[in-house]
């Protein structure tokens, strides 16, 4: 099967969600060929070799250097229609989600979107999906007609190891837009300077009702500092507006499944559980050791927050070295 | 200046659902798509500062009547329910061309808002499909709108992705698919209430469209509960939290999860 | 007979619901501990409507029925029990008592900017040695020419310190008999020079509610801010309190189904000796009591609103509904901490606050030995219900929705 992977990247990164994407295709298909768009783009096209990569088909331009939906999107479809790849992934981030979903009415070409597993069966991509926030886990199929595409949530896939010696053959493209074609222009970004988004993350210390203000946060983003994690939130924090709603976990909020989930002070509501029970190990702490969280949590403490959490912190701060 | 909004109705958060003889089943109501409460006011919002007209739209059977009674008393000011049975299990692609075709007869709309998925089935993609289709720019992933001029044909959002935020300015008509910041959602006020509760909402076949129905081209083949996490909880005591803590780290330095 | 609510109904309900749920449940605790109303709720409630959810369109309200009125009120009693004495005071016993009572010129300055929210109304009858014995009351209101000078002390006046303008009860006639002969009903506005006023703190319940004291000090009242006729106080702030009593007795219905659903969810997560509590019989009775409390306080109510709507006098059937809606959520709230047990007693969970708040509605707008005697009397035929010179109009769609443009001259 060959399968193409669109891949973005940031500050000169191939991006995590990216490596797990051509991860999940050398898995599937015989020859997996990434796609690497942008402006200077060459350290990315050999990170996508590195990374499992057996073709790169790079499109390197200025009206590419931005990401931009209607040009990215034009292109990939392009690129479809002149290579025929039998399915085309990505990672299920926003942008991802962006430039399959039109690819998808471009090429009238059915899309798997923020797919948990995938496979291939008869020739029909097949994938496990989360419906209702993971309340119910679908099994879903493409009709196999065409080009098939699919978008890959975080963390569910495993990436390769990087492997410096792997290179492979870099086909050119042009853009299919020019600069006047576009209607739209990128005026302007702002980064989110040292703060690991919560999808990506590997640990996430996460606070609830129970740290009682805005200020209740600090031992939980402190911990979260000591440990290399991103700070969640339960939506009657975000909703008090003790914390910005980027942080919140559950249905409303991101879906997320690191390694380890710390609740602190949070009761573990069906939309939170929703959006957090996929972590690997959980572990709640709370003063009520009747909430709903201790259901799903793998540790348990049953305390206050406020002299728990910088205890962990303390004791990681001596084990971890830090 | 028309403006449409695209809703649905979903189970309510805090339902239970469980899978029952093969389906999805819950007790608790049908309410409005939760991500929509923030498209739907955006909507209004607009229409209150530009003028505008706005009409909110689902595809589906008459149970999505609710949540666009709803979107009418919140203020929207007409409603429009697409549906024909041939529809019964379309895919997000039949979904897409027939909520397009709709848009498309309206004539005039030029700015299209949708909420930033469906709760239901955890998707998105209807969103670009729709705007390809119908050749509108799409802007996903908007956490503020900047500026919009209808007389000019302008907009310009911040999008909120996963590194930051990134500021776009487009042509209209464009489609935007929007993040809970950007707006309060509003409740639905008295008179948006008598209004809605009176509504008969029309139904838009696909003789009304134009259109075929088309075949799926994916299917889901089976649901599932997802499997339950195993093992109970294991209590961390301690005569001090210090200990507490030491106890806690060394079980999970053990899981390897560091 | 109907016993469905219509969709308009509903969605009034759940539009309340979303609101009490999403701006005042997050931190009501917080509020509880602190002993201070959240200043953003008053004009939250204003914005939206609420406060003017039954008043005509045309005296700025919503246009809504009674029954919307009651179903406002459970759902803002399901949360707390400070957000429904709002609506007793402002709406029950104010702005209702305007409705029926006052001229067009004092439902143009009075009523109008409370139904539109942007002045907040409250009610005083009750004083330090004047409860139940209304008839007790010291508060007096002297004649001089064009005013009345007012004096006297009103206690547990719920949003004294927050309201604009005040029902005010005295006596014009302190030597009367029988004495309620000698009472009159004014407008009094906090602006007025002597008007003092202040916060009770301290209580076992309603702590996150203003209620506290309006003193009066040679006020001045012009004459045009009497309500109703000399001597006809009584009779308005009896009729004010069918109408306040409606608002306490649906939201007593609202606390039960506090207690009812919040023991239902711990019922299910709780387990001892190996099974969900909701499993042990004891336990269920106590959930098929709450359940029955419900539905009938719940039927009680919606019988006195459906004769609001009609414009029957229910003065009998309102005091019925008060009394058994308070009464058993007292009842619900003991036995939801029960079930709750020790978390029950502890402010971790809501229970313990409702518990506390359910005491104060069975001692205000009536104790439940008034309504016993009223009861009773009813039923031996000691007590009967004359016609009042106003009557609470009855709902009109039609008038009610209408803006005041739209309404005919001389109609």
């Amino acid at each position: 099967m060959k399968i193409f992977v669109w891949t973005e990247h940031f500050d000169n990164k191939l991006a995590q969600a990216s490596k797990e994407a051509i991860g999940a295709a050398k898995s599937l298909g015989d020859q997996v060929t990434a796609l690497v768009f942008g402006q200077n783009v060459d350290a990315i096209v050999q990170e996508a070799f590195h990374f499992g990569a057996d073709a790169v088909i790079k499109a390197d331009d200025a009206t590419l250097a931005d990401f931009r939906a209607e040009p990215y999107i034009a292109l990939v479809a392009q690129i479809a229609r002149d290579h025929q790849p039998d399915a085309i992934l990505a990672g299920a981030t926003t942008r991802g989600r962006e430039v399959l979903g039109g690819v998808s009415a471009d090429l009238d070409a059915a899309l798997l979107d923020d797919v948990l597993s995938l496979s291939i069966e008869d020739g029909k991509l097949t994938a496990t999906r989360a419906m209702y926030a993971g309340k119910v886990l679908t099994k879903e199929q493409l009709s196999g007609e065409g080009v098939q595409l699919a978008t890959l949530r975080s963390r569910a896939f495993k990436a390769l190891d990087a492997d410096t010696s792997r290179s492979g053959e870099v086909i050119s493209v042009e853009p299919v837009l020019s600069e006047d074609e576009i209607a739209t222009k990128s005026e302007g970004f702002e980064g989110t300077v040292g703060e690991i988004s919560l999808t990506e993350a590997a640990i996430i210390v996460s606070g609830g009702r129970g740290v009682g203000g805005p200020e209740g946060f600090e031992p939980i983003r402190e911990l979260a500092k000591v440990l290399g994690g991103a700070v969640g939130a339960s939506r009657a924090t975000v909703d008090a507006g003790w914390i910005p709603y980027e942080h919140q976990v559950g249905q409303t909020g991101k879906v997320v499944s690191p390694d380890l989930y710390i609740a602190a002070g949070i009761s573990g509501a069906i939309q939170h559980q929703a959006g957090m029970r996929n972590s690997k190990v959980i572990v709640a702490i709370n003063k009520d050791a009747e909430a709903p969280i201790f259901k799903l949590a793998r540790y348990g403490v049953v305390g206050d927050l406020f002299e728990i959490v910088p205890a962990l912190t303390e004791v990681f701060k001596e084990k971890l070295g830090k | 200046m028309h403006i449409v909004v695209v809703t649905k109705a979903t189970p309510d958060t805090g339902a239970k659902i469980t899978v029952e003889n093969g389906v999805p089943t819950w007790k608790e109501a049908m309410v409005i798509n939760p991500w929509d409460e923030y498209s739907v006011t955006e909507a209004v919002v607009l229409k209150e500062e530009h003028k505008a007209k706005v009409t909110i739209m689902a595809v589906g059977p008459a149970e999505h009547d609710d949540a666009l009674k709803q979107g009418l008393a919140i203020g929207c000011d007409e409603a429009i329910r697409v549906w024909d049975e041939a529809l019964v299990g379309h895919d997000s692609l039949q979904y897409a061309r027939a909520l397009a075709a709709a848009i498309k007869k309206l004539g005039d709309v030029t700015l299209v808002i949708f909420g930033k998925e469906f709760a239901d089935s955890g998707s998105n993609q209807h969103i670009y499909q729709t705007a390809r289709l119908l050749g509108f720019q799409v802007l996903g992933s908007v956490s503020k709108l900047i500026s919009l001029d209808f007389g000019a044909g302008t907009i310009k959002v911040e999008r909120s992705v996963e590194q930051g935020k990134q500021t776009v300015s487009s042509k209209l008509p464009a489609v935007l698919g929007v993040l809970k910041d950007i707006t309060e959602p509003r409740y639905p006020s008295f008179i948006g209430i008598r209004k809605a509760a009176k509504a008969q909402i029309p139904v838009w076949g696909l003789s009304d469209l134009g259109i075929e129905a088309g075949t799926p081209k994916a299917t889901i083949l089976s649901y599932s509960e997802p499997p339950k996490r195993e093992g109970e909880v294991e209590f961390i005591e301690g005569e001090s939290p210090r200990e507490i803590a030491e106890k806690l780290a060394e079980k999970l330095l053990e899981e390897k999860v560091l | 007979m109907d016993f469905a609510l219509t969709e308009e109904h509903k969605m009034i309900r759940q539009m309340v619901r979303d609101f009490a749920m999403k701006e005042v449940y997050p931190t009501i605790k917080e509020w509880d501990r602190r002993q201070e109303m959240n200043p953003e709720i008053l004009p939250r409630m204003a914005e939206l409507g609420i406060l003017g959810i039954n008043i005509p369109v045309r005296y700025g309200g919503q246009g809504m029925d009674y029954i919307s009125l009651a179903l406002a009120c459970e759902e803002l009693e399901r949360v707390d029990t400070t957000l429904r004495v709002i609506m007793s005071v402002h709406m029950g016993l104010n702005s209702m008592a305007l409705f029926q009572w006052g001229t067009e010129e004092q439902k143009q300055r009075f009523l109008v900017p409370q139904a539109r929210g942007e002045k907040y109304a409250a009610f005083c009858l009750t004083e330090p040695n004047a409860g139940s014995d209304v008839a007790a009351l010291q508060a007096t209101a002297r004649r001089e020419g064009d005013v009345y000078i007012l004096n006297g002390e009103k206690m547990w006046i719920s949003l004294a310190t927050k309201a604009h303008h005040f029902l005010v009860i005295a006596k014009t006639d302190p030597h009367a008999d029988p004495p309620h002969h000698g009472m009159t009903a004014f407008i009094v506005t906090s602006d007025m020079r002597g008007v003092k006023t202040g916060d009770i703190h301290g209580k076992l319940g309603v702590r996150a509610g203003s209620t506290g004291w309006v003193v009066m000090e040679n006020v001045e009242v012009p004459l045009e801010n009497r309500l109703g006729e000399e001597g006809e106080g009584f009779y308005i702030a009896m009729s004010a309190l069918d109408n306040g009593r409606y608002t306490v007795a649906a939201g007593a219905t609202g606390l039960i189904r506090a207690c009812l659903e919040d023991s239902i969810k711990y019922c299910h997560e709780r387990s001892t000796f190996g099974k969900p509590i909701a499993k042990h019989q004891l336990v269920q009775q106590k959930i098929a009591y709450m359940q029955q409390w419900y539905d009938a306080a719940f039927l009680l109510v919606m019988r006195a609103g459906w004769m609001k709507n009609a414009g029957l006098r229910n003065t009998r059937e309102t005091s019925m509904a008060k009394w058994y809606a308070t009464d058993m959520s007292v009842q619900a709230a003991l036995e939801a901490v029960q079930i709750h047990g020790a978390y029950g007693f502890s402010d971790e969970y809501d229970v313990e606050r409702y518990l506390r708040n359910s005491k104060g509605a069975v001692i205000y707008e009536g104790t439940s030995e008034i309504h016993q005697l009223m009861q009773a009397g009813y039923a031996l035929g000691l007590r009967e219900d004359r016609p009042l010179r106003c009557e609470l109009p009855a709902y009109d769609p039609e008038y009610w929705q209408a803006e005041a443009s739209e309404i005919a001259v001389g109609d």
